[in-house]
């Protein structure tokens, strides 16, 4: 006899029937790959939702330029693992304008080099369905968005009118122009995403371990300085420190916490008694209250 | 670099082990979802945030930035607001109310918790029932000093009709009434008085506040009264409803799955029951019958599975299924039909109508339908059935619904997944209504088309053309009725079968009993259309000359046709002109006010997108647009292409 399936089991159908649900009825789906944990889940659970055929749709990184190396490498090998059709793509114009984080603060880059570079790739090839991996537990305007959330032909989410969402029946239609941003694990934890990753063996970066680093302190962030182009400012100095990330991005804009974990077992014990939450690492969300709300708004994921 | 590294990487013992024992604990964990519901400032958000704040769910970065944010926006002066936790989006936090639901996520020892916390204004009552459509229990939140509300009521019916069985009466702010016994136990009193006829399985009243957390965790020393467990205490230990086993098997498809030649399997998740290799099972809608070959799943094929389970199933024998379509077990079928009766909650602002077709959508499957009939409407205080023409925003109502297609269901009572459906506008694609079946009308399944052996080919040929509709639409006054005249007596004098249906020869008899507001306006040319229909059956060439202002209506007589019968031609008058042409001195009265719901004046007149034919009458001869429309019919095949000279009369 079957007996009732535990909460990760339950959580997992759930986002495979979500994978399913936009297979079938959109025309030309995509799903953001932005190479974080979350995004390696995501990853899987699309391996499983069509086993034994591949997911029928190409995954997209949008690539601001200023990744850490080590999520390039990462991503590129596994692509070549799954074989998956990856897609990459980056805003011309803000490489050609210079935009930088370190000189035009992180606004300016995360409007330029990602959500605008975001819409850029979903004009070009019309995409009426985007899988993101966002996650209801990460933040309070996520908290409050569908699973499948409507957005507008200017890529825009209309928060105070939002189509009710019942059941398991999602409504998938769009006029011409308009698109749905797809997220499969919006009920799942950051919890639940290291306890699935330890179940299923799920690769990720090797950011996410502990390692000797060189980071600079800078605003009361750890800051590993990936290439030259991150300049020391007076006063500042490189350190080898023991470090690791919570959450991964623009390098320049993600902080590393110090950290011995090594090992999963460690980073979730790590997690567990921490009394920070993961996007505390993250300079997006520090600018101004209501800012996640406020690029969703703009197009962001 | 080696893929799996981090796995391999030898850890200190102790703390593996003790991680390990952690996540198995995990891994026993229940999961229990519950929303929070009730009137607007009963301290749903607060309570919520009280939880997460009382499990130690709340991390310092996000204590502090709370912090922050109550000094801005808080209501409780220096204290923190923990509203402002779970108020995620910036307009609620400016106007200090709830618009969306929000979802929340926590646990204990001995559980794991999604909380769906609610918006308690009436007009966001669908995102109330968004929050309980997934939800096993109902937190109802009750503020002591008001009692049970409007909204009291509204809501638990909600959270009954869309099947929620458990239920916790939530006595909050009991601070502000000097934690009487006295005014608990009147509360508790009235709810249950009402409650009674909502067929919950348990309701636990509780005495709490939320501010200060009494009862919220466990007990507290100013309720020493109350005997019951405090509010986590219940949400631990409430019993769930199992997957019952024994819950027929259904299996909705989603997504065939076709990667190659040698594989082809059905994606979906399992509804109820469950399933296994060398089962009998049958496709719904075709009755063919097959058995299970495969469950396959990225892990391995399976040997059960049970609800709620993601799977593919590979079948003995190729049968005929796609998407919508359902497998199910031979013993116990689900119903298959066209006609049912349903509850409906209503989202939209604009009103349902009956008569208009919609979109309905059930978990995996698509049709056009139409609500044929409002039986009533439920008032939401004293849950009476009140008769009605219509059902607006955020009422519930009791329909009969006719698809084009038979769909796959059961009653919702029975079945959650498959007795549930959403209706979707087609013009703006929103999500206006979601119902909940009762059950099929037996009509549908009974009463089948007689089998006729002259049919509509063999009465057009014998008359010698192909019968179709030209539907003349347009304002009063712009023509119709002239052009369609006209191109009545052309053909007549090609020997063709016609008849005009128009406002003259329908609302006097057939339609005597309708009226001008939107409803009847839509019945009216519901029937107009039905008509029609029947005269293109009986061979005939029919003109519809009706004003007919909604798209949505000429879009339903559209499809009652079949391919190319239906023609819309749009007679195009500017308002100005219809109203100064006035034949009927009709304009006059409506612009004085003396008649009601006129389209251009009071009434709107949406013109049509795409129509066969587009004539723009100012300037023209009624000649010149009869000869417009004759075009069409021989570019559409319905008559020939004879001499112009032979047209003439």
């Amino acid at each position: 006899m079957t007996k009732n399936l535990t909460h990760l089991q339950r959580l997992e159908a759930e986002a495979i029937h979500i994978f399913r649900e936009v297979a079938a009825t959109f025309a030309n789906p995509v799903m953001m790959y932005s190479i974080g944990k979350d995004s390696s889940v995501m990853l899987h659970l699309a391996m499983k939702a069509f086993y034994p055929a591949k997911p029928p749709f190409p995954f997209l990184h949008i690539d601001s330029t200023w990744k850490f190396k080590e999520m390039i490498d990462f991503r590129d090998s596994e692509a070549d693992r799954l074989g998956f059709d990856l897609r990459v793509h980056s805003n011309q114009e803000g490489i050609e304008q210079g935009i930088s984080p370190f000189v035009h603060g992180s606004n300016t880059h995360t409007h330029i080099m990602k959500t605008v570079a975001l819409r850029q790739a979903l004009d070009k090839y019309g995409f009426d369905a985007a899988f993101g991996g966002a996650r209801r537990d990460e933040e309070k305007a996520r908290a409050k968005e569908r699973i499948f959330s409507f957005r507008n032909a200017q890529h825009s989410w209309d928060p105070k009118n939002q189509r009710p969402e019942m059941w398991k029946i999602y409504n998938t239609r769009i006029a011409k122009g308009e698109s749905i941003r797809v997220f499969p694990i919006s009920n799942w934890t950051e919890l639940d995403i290291w306890q699935y990753i330890m179940q299923e063996n799920i690769p990720i970066v090797p950011l996410y371990f502990a390692a000797k680093r060189p980071v600079v302190e800078r605003d009361g962030m750890l800051i590993m300085r990936d290439d030259e182009r991150m300049q020391l400012l007076p006063g500042e100095v490189l350190q080898e420190k023991m470090v690791r990330f919570r959450t991964l991005g623009c390098y320049p804009l993600t902080g590393a916490v110090e950290s011995d974990a090594a090992t999963l077992p460690e980073i979730v014990s790590e997690m567990l008694v921490s009394r920070t939450s993961e996007r505390q690492g993250r300079m997006i969300d520090r600018d101004e209250a209501g800012s996640m709300e406020k690029k969703k708004r703009e197009g962001y994921f | 670099m080696s893929k799996l590294a981090h796995i391999e990487t030898p850890v200190a013992q102790s703390a593996a082990e003790e991680i390990s024992a952690y996540m198995a604990e995990q891994e026993k964990k229940s999961l229990l979802r519950f929303l929070t519901c009730g009137s607007v400032d009963d301290g749903k958000s607060t309570l919520i945030g009280r939880l997460l704040y009382d499990t130690k769910l709340i991390f310092e970065d996000q204590l502090a930035a709370l912090q922050n944010d109550s000094r801005k926006h808080g209501t409780n002066g220096e204290d923190i607001d923990f509203a402002l936790l779970v108020d995620g989006l910036e307009a609620e936090r400016e106007q200090g109310i709830t618009i969306d639901v929000a979802y929340r996520f926590f646990s204990t020892p001995k559980r794991k918790f999604i909380v769906a916390d609610t918006p308690g204004h009436e007009q966001y009552t669908r995102n109330m029932a968004t929050g309980a459509s997934t939800a096993d229990l109902a937190i109802v939140l009750v503020d002591a000093r008001q009692g049970i509300l409007r909204q009291t009521r509204r809501h638990s019916f909600i959270a009954s009709l869309l099947g929620i069985r458990n239920i916790v009466l939530a006595v909050n702010k009991i601070d502000l009434v000097n934690y009487s016994q006295e005014v608990f136990e009147t509360i508790v009193k009235q709810y249950q008085e009402f409650a009674s006829e909502l067929g919950f399985k348990t309701i636990q009243a509780i005495p709490l506040s939320a501010r200060f957390g009494d009862n919220v965790i466990g007990p507290s020393e100013n309720l020493r009264w109350y005997e019951g467990p405090s509010l986590l205490q219940h949400l631990e230990n409430v019993a769930l409803d199992d997957a019952d086993t024994t819950r027929p098997f259904r299996f909705p498809v989603q997504f065939v799955n076709r990667p190659n030649l040698d594989f082809r399997g059905f994606s979906g998740t399992i509804a109820s029951g469950t399933v296994a290799p060398g089962d009998e099972i049958v496709v719904a809608k075709s009755g063919k019958a097959s058995r299970v070959k495969r469950i396959a799943t990225w892990d391995g094929d399976l040997d059960i599975a049970g609800e709620g389970q993601a799977v593919t199933i590979v079948l003995e024998d190729e049968v005929e299924v796609s998407r919508g379509n359902m497998l199910v077990s031979p013993g116990s079928r689900p119903d298959v039909a066209d006609q049912f009766a349903a509850h409906l909650v209503w989202f939209s602002e604009a009103p349902l109508i009956p008569g208009r077709s919609y979109i309905l959508r059930t978990e995996t499957d698509q049709v056009t339908a139409t609500i044929t009939d409002l039986k009533y409407r439920v008032d939401i205080n004293s849950f009476a059935q009140e008769a009605a023409k219509s059902l607006d925003l955020n009422e519930v109502g009791v329909v009969n619904i006719s698809t084009q297609e038979a769909i796959a269901f059961d009653a919702y009572k029975s079945n959650r997944s498959t007795g549930s459906f959403i209706l979707i506008d087609r013009l703006t694609n929103a999500t206006v209504g979601a119902g909940m079946i009762d059950f099929a009308l037996r009509r549908a399944s009974n009463v089948h088309w007689q089998a006729l052996d002259v049919d509509k080919s063999s009465r057009a040929s014998q008359k010698d053309q192909k019968p179709a509709v030209i539907w003349f639409t347009g304002l009063s006054g712009s023509g119709k009725s002239t052009v369609a005249n006209l191109v009545e007596k052309r053909l007549a004098a090609l020997g063709k079968h016609t008849y005009i249906l128009d406002g003259d020869n329908v609302r006097h008899g057939l339609n005597r009993d309708l009226g001008f507001t939107e409803e009847d306006r839509v019945e009216n040319i519901r029937r107009v259309g039905e008509v029609a229909k029947l005269m293109v059956d009986a061979g005939l060439i029919v003109l519809v000359s009706f004003i007919s202002p909604f798209i949505a209506e000429r879009r339903m007589v559209r499809e009652l046709l079949g391919d190319g019968e239906f023609m819309e031609v749009y007679v195009d008058t500017p308002f100005e002109e219809c109203a100064r042409r006035d034949p009927k001195g009709l304009y006059a009265k409506a612009l004085r006010g003396e008649i009601k719901n006129f389209t251009g004046v009071d009434s709107p007149y949406e013109a049509p997108e795409h129509p066969e034919l587009h004539l723009k009458t100012v300037g023209r001869t009624t000649e010149e647009l009869a000869s417009e429309v004759e075009k069409l019919l021989i570019d559409r095949g319905i008559i020939f292409n004879f001499d112009q000279s032979s047209w003439s009369i």
